[in-house]
């Protein structure tokens, strides 16, 4: 009897306690929050990339409330998991945008991820950041593309590798889905108006998580020893990349003979992986965490004490998830307010500081201004940089190299049109095709 | 006598200025001598220099003649080579150097002794890039020439074999006189026939011709194929008729051979990706082949198997070349363990009820990935691979074969090997055929009929663990790995013949070598599709595969 009193005791407490919380909330919301979406898969195949950007975002929310939050309010994240789950990724927007009406979404890695959220971010008028290098064919008014377009990392890799390596030929090796085929499909044009032969170029796809590379590896190796310089251009996908490089050690094909050119490979996936038998193995980005600016090495030192770990790296896809923020950050602060259309209108023209140098700048086609380093692989899994563009490189929706496209532009300032072709003078609308 | 009265007080001040940059020793001890002040103005061009710069100043560098060329151009190909951000003097880092370390042990340029160590925030690297590392391998080739390792001095010629010019052919000439080591002498020997086929003489390219016909390498071959070239002009790049045709004979000769070379080495690739097939398969042959348990959990035991190789890894640290043969038996006995685990917790209760068994073990896979996800996150996990299975066993200039895939091989014959002798001269072999052939007589005999069910489930299951540690060498060591192959294992035994431990190996290897033939024609997705589609319709017409089980055995299947 006693106990049953006691329990009858404790619930009332309990209750009491729950209304009087909801009595002190109630002051705290009345002075405002901003509610920020975080859409990255935190479970399944993706979430070893994505959890970062996570962290990234949350650290980023957390800095910002201790300077005092955005227009005196307080930020506060909104994180869901679409678990590597393309359908999900659309539920899980609509979602942030129709329940929790968040005032922007940070998200997305993959393509299709992106693809899957679009018409949901355009039915719902949100705005999302996506920070990982794409490519391209994409303009969206709801979307801020701050990873890089083709333009801004396989076109300069190419160059770079034509001009200063004098490669002659050419292996286009990825995975088989969608971000490969475009850029390899922009890369041949590239290559063909650059008159290498179609006899010089080899484009081969393997299926996602693909490990038996042997044979791939020793055609390669065939592929590259007919007397001209050859280079590979690998769009190889995440997990794929660990077998394929180590048999590339296996095999002895050094970065001497044959260079691999990677667009997927960053300081994150080395970090599980021996990188002796790699060195002087390239990649193509944005951002190299090596890079010594006093903004980079401040932003190093943050990450480090936010997630506790001085191992942990730093790399492309986090610096563009920083940029996103502060892009946005400084829109609200010009608008003066968190409504969409209002920071959509404020964005192009908005200018933040790159961590390596150089300011990034939102273009009227909702793609930014980046450098483009090139660097090679060491043996602790950093990168030197060899080679960098010479001042900034604007952002294209749309290539200029692929004959459907070349007559397509994107601009949200003067066309309204993400999709608008110079010769027919008509905005085909957010159809992308 | 000035001089002599001013150094001991430059000398405190040059002590006091290095205990406050943290460093200490006898740099600046001495004076440097007119050539050495030279050979420093030099290596200090290389601060700022652009990469074609740096070319050039690394070609000076070599022709100083300086005592230290060797130890600093070596030191800069390692990336051993750094300038102090304060005065911008040159320093070289100790070999085997940490790049990240926090304080770095350096060398003088000069003087090639320890000049103490400091924090390697004040230090920047000078950088090398590919082509640039190449020049260096190119210009230390001519001073390890006279190494006397043989195995640096074939290096060597390999190095300068990249660029014949005047300079380089006259060193090996030299060298060729007074080498010792046949195999070295044999390289001199194509090297400066490559290089003679610049010469004006066409007898000497002639000789140079027969000289290269017996030689498979594939720049041999390059260089052949150009003689036999016709420029745009019409006129042939080899004026000589006799020179070309024998130019010619030679490509075709070496061409054939390389051909059949190449063949042999499709088919190895067949073989080795056959036993990777066979070694996930022939654990299933046995829970599913002679016990008939639908274990969907198989996958996820290998992945077991692959874990258990990098927790041995992480518990014997410095020590991979061990680790992994420790790990065979530890990877058995843990998946051993899980499998008698779930044998004796879900499966028993499932017998004969192969749709429940199937999605109970599909259950039980679920758990235990998430059971690795929750212990060592779902990051990849890094297996080194011992010295002795990385690199590859060069047979010839044409055949080359890897050796972590030639282990794999070896290692699923032994293991093959291994389970038939516990099946056909063992005890345990006796009861577990005996069980499968016809439970009730067997229990009759007396055999404990469930003891042996989770033994041989225990078996089977090991010998997955075991593929997890082969495994764990050629792909990515993560809570997925299971899932992509347990597809493949299931088509391995149902194309083998339930049951059968030959088939299994048989099915394994050529649908090993059946893919890789395709592969170069139809692409690796396609071809997989390929053998998929084949598979279909062997099986459409013998539905119980290669070898089906005969005799009574067969009614109880």
């Amino acid at each position: 009897m006693k106990f049953r009193w006691t329990r009858m005791a404790g619930w009332v407490l309990a209750g009491g306690m729950a209304v009087s919380c909801l009595a002190f909330a109630r002051p705290a919301k009345a002075q405002g929050t901003i509610k920020v979406g975080i859409l990255h898969s935190l479970s399944g195949t993706m979430a070893i990339s994505e959890t970062t950007l996570k962290d990234t975002d949350l650290m980023l929310i957390d800095e910002q409330n201790k300077k005092g939050g955005l227009l005196g309010k307080k930020l506060v994240p909104v994180v869901v998991d679409p678990a590597s789950n393309w359908p999900l990724f659309a539920e899980k927007a609509q979602e942030l945008l129709e329940k929790d009406k968040v005032a922007v979404v940070f998200g997305c890695w993959t393509s299709v991820s992106r693809k899957s959220v679009l018409p949901v971010f355009e039915k719902d008028d949100g705005l999302l950041f996506y920070p990982v290098q794409y490519e391209g064919e994409e303009s969206s008014r709801n979307v801020i593309y701050t990873g890089a377009a083709p333009n801004q990392q396989a076109i300069p890799a190419v160059d770079y590798l034509m001009n200063e390596v004098g490669v002659k030929r050419w292996v286009l090796e990825g995975t088989d889905y969608v971000y490969p085929r475009t850029t390899n499909k922009i890369l041949e044009a590239y290559l063909r108006s650059k008159g290498v032969k179609p006899e010089d170029i080899s484009v081969n796809y393997t299926p996602f998580g693909y490990s038996d590379w042997q044979a791939r590896v020793a055609a390669i190796k065939k592929f590259g020893s007919a007397g001209k310089k050859t280079a590979v251009i690998s769009t190889i996908n995440g997990d794929a990349n660990v077998p394929f490089y180590k048999e590339l050690g296996n095999q002895k094909i050094s970065a001497e003979d044959i260079p691999v050119m990677a667009f997927s490979v960053g300081e994150e996936e080395l970090s599980g992986l021996d990188a002796r038998p790699l060195v002087g193995h390239l990649a193509a980005w944005n951002y190299f965490e090596s890079i010594n600016t006093p903004e980079n090495k401040a932003f190093i030192a943050k990450w480090h004490q936010y997630i506790k770990n001085n191992k942990r790296t730093v790399n492309d896809p986090m610096e563009a998830s920083y940029i996103g923020f502060n892009l946005w950050v400084k829109a609200v602060q010009k608008a003066g307010t968190t409504d969409v259309d209002k920071v959509i209108a404020a964005l192009p023209g908005i200018e933040t500081p790159n961590l390596t140098g150089g300011m990034a700048k939102v273009l009227p086609d909702h793609h930014i201004t980046k450098p483009v380093y090139v660097g090679e692989i060491r043996a602790d899994g950093q990168f030197d940089v060899v080679w960098k563009t010479k001042g900034l490189v604007p952002g294209e929706a749309w290539s200029r190299y692929l004959p459907s496209d070349k007559y397509i532009v994107a601009d949200w300032v003067k066309l309204k049109c993400g999709n608008y072709n110079t010769l027919t003078k008509k905005c085909s609308g957010q159809n992308y095709k | 006598m000035s001089k002599f009265l001013l150094r001991p007080g430059v000398q405190w001040l040059l002590v006091l200025l290095l205990l406050a940059s943290r460093s200490a020793g006898p740099l600046y001890a001495q004076v440097p001598s007119p050539r050495d002040a030279a050979f420093l103005a030099t290596l200090g061009q290389l601060r700022d220099a652009s990469f074609p710069d740096k070319d050039n100043i690394v070609e000076q560098i070599a022709r100083s003649g300086h005592p230290n060329v060797e130890a600093v151009l070596t030191a800069f190909l390692q990336d051993r080579l750094y300038f102090r951000n304060q005065d911008q003097k040159i320093f070289l880092l100790k070999p085997g150097e940490d790049e990240d370390a926090s304080t770095y042990d350096l060398i003088d340029p000069i003087t090639l002794q320890s000049a103490g160590s400091a924090s390697s925030d004040g230090f920047t690297k000078i950088i090398t890039n590919n082509h640039l590392r190449r020049v260096l391998q190119e210009t230390l080739a001519r001073f390890r020439l006279s190494s006397t390792d043989a195995a640096v001095r074939m290096k060597a010629v390999r190095d300068m074999e990249r660029n014949l010019s005047d300079a380089n052919a006259q060193l090996l000439q030299e060298r060729s006189g007074v080498e010792t080591n046949p195999e070295v002498k044999k390289e001199i020997g194509i090297a400066l026939a490559l290089a003679a086929l610049n010469s004006p003489d066409a007898q000497a390219r002639l000789s140079a011709v027969s000289t290269l016909r017996h030689s498979l390498r594939q720049n041999v071959l390059n260089r052949l194929d150009d003689l036999v070239q016709k420029s745009p002009d019409g006129s042939f790049a080899e004026s000589d008729a006799g020179v070309r045709q024998a130019a010619a004979d030679a490509v075709i000769s070496i061409g054939r051979w390389r051909t059949f070379y190449s063949g042999i080495q499709t088919l190895f690739f067949g073989l080795s990706l056959g036993s990777v097939l066979v070694l996930i398969a022939i654990g299933l042959a046995i829970t599913f082949g002679v016990m008939g348990v639908i274990n969907m959990a198989h996958g996820e035991l290998m992945m077991l198997g692959a874990y258990t190789t990098y927790v041995v890894q992480v518990a014997m640290p410095g020590h991979p070349e061990t680790s992994i043969l420790v790990a065979i038996p530890a990877a058995f006995l843990v998946a051993a363990l899980a499998g008698i685990l779930i044998e004796r917790t879900v499966i028993r209760f499932l017998y004969g009820r192969p749709l429940e068994t199937l999605l109970a073990t599909f259950g039980v896979s679920l758990i235990l990935q998430q059971l690795v996800r929750s212990i060592f996150t779902a990051l990849n996990r890094s297996v080194a691979t011992p010295d002795w299975m990385s690199g590859t066993l060069q047979l010839n200039d044409a055949l080359s074969i890897t050796y972590n895939r030639l282990y794999i091989v070896i290692f699923t014959l032994l293991v093959f090997g291994a389970l038939l002798v516990v099946l056909k001269r063992t005890r345990l072999g006796l009861e577990i055929r005996a069980v499968s052939q016809n439970r009730s007589m067997a229990k009759a005999m007396g055999i404990r009929s469930e003891w042996v069910d989770a033994l041989t489930f225990g078996l089977g299951s090991g010998i997955a663990g075991v593929a997890g540690v082969a495994l764990s060498q050629l792909t990515n060591v993560n809570p997925n790995l299971g899932q992509s192959y347990i597809i493949d294992s299931f088509m391995v035994v149902v194309f083998g013949g339930v049951g059968n431990l030959w088939g299994a190996m048989v099915g394994g290897m050529s649908m090993g070598v059946v893919n890789e033939l395709l592969e170069p024609y139809s692409g690796a997705v396609l071809a997989k599709i390929f053998v998929l589609v084949a598979l279909i319709l062997f099986i459409q017409s013998r539905p119980r595969g290669l070898f089906p089980p005969t005799g009574r055995a067969s009614d109880n299947q």
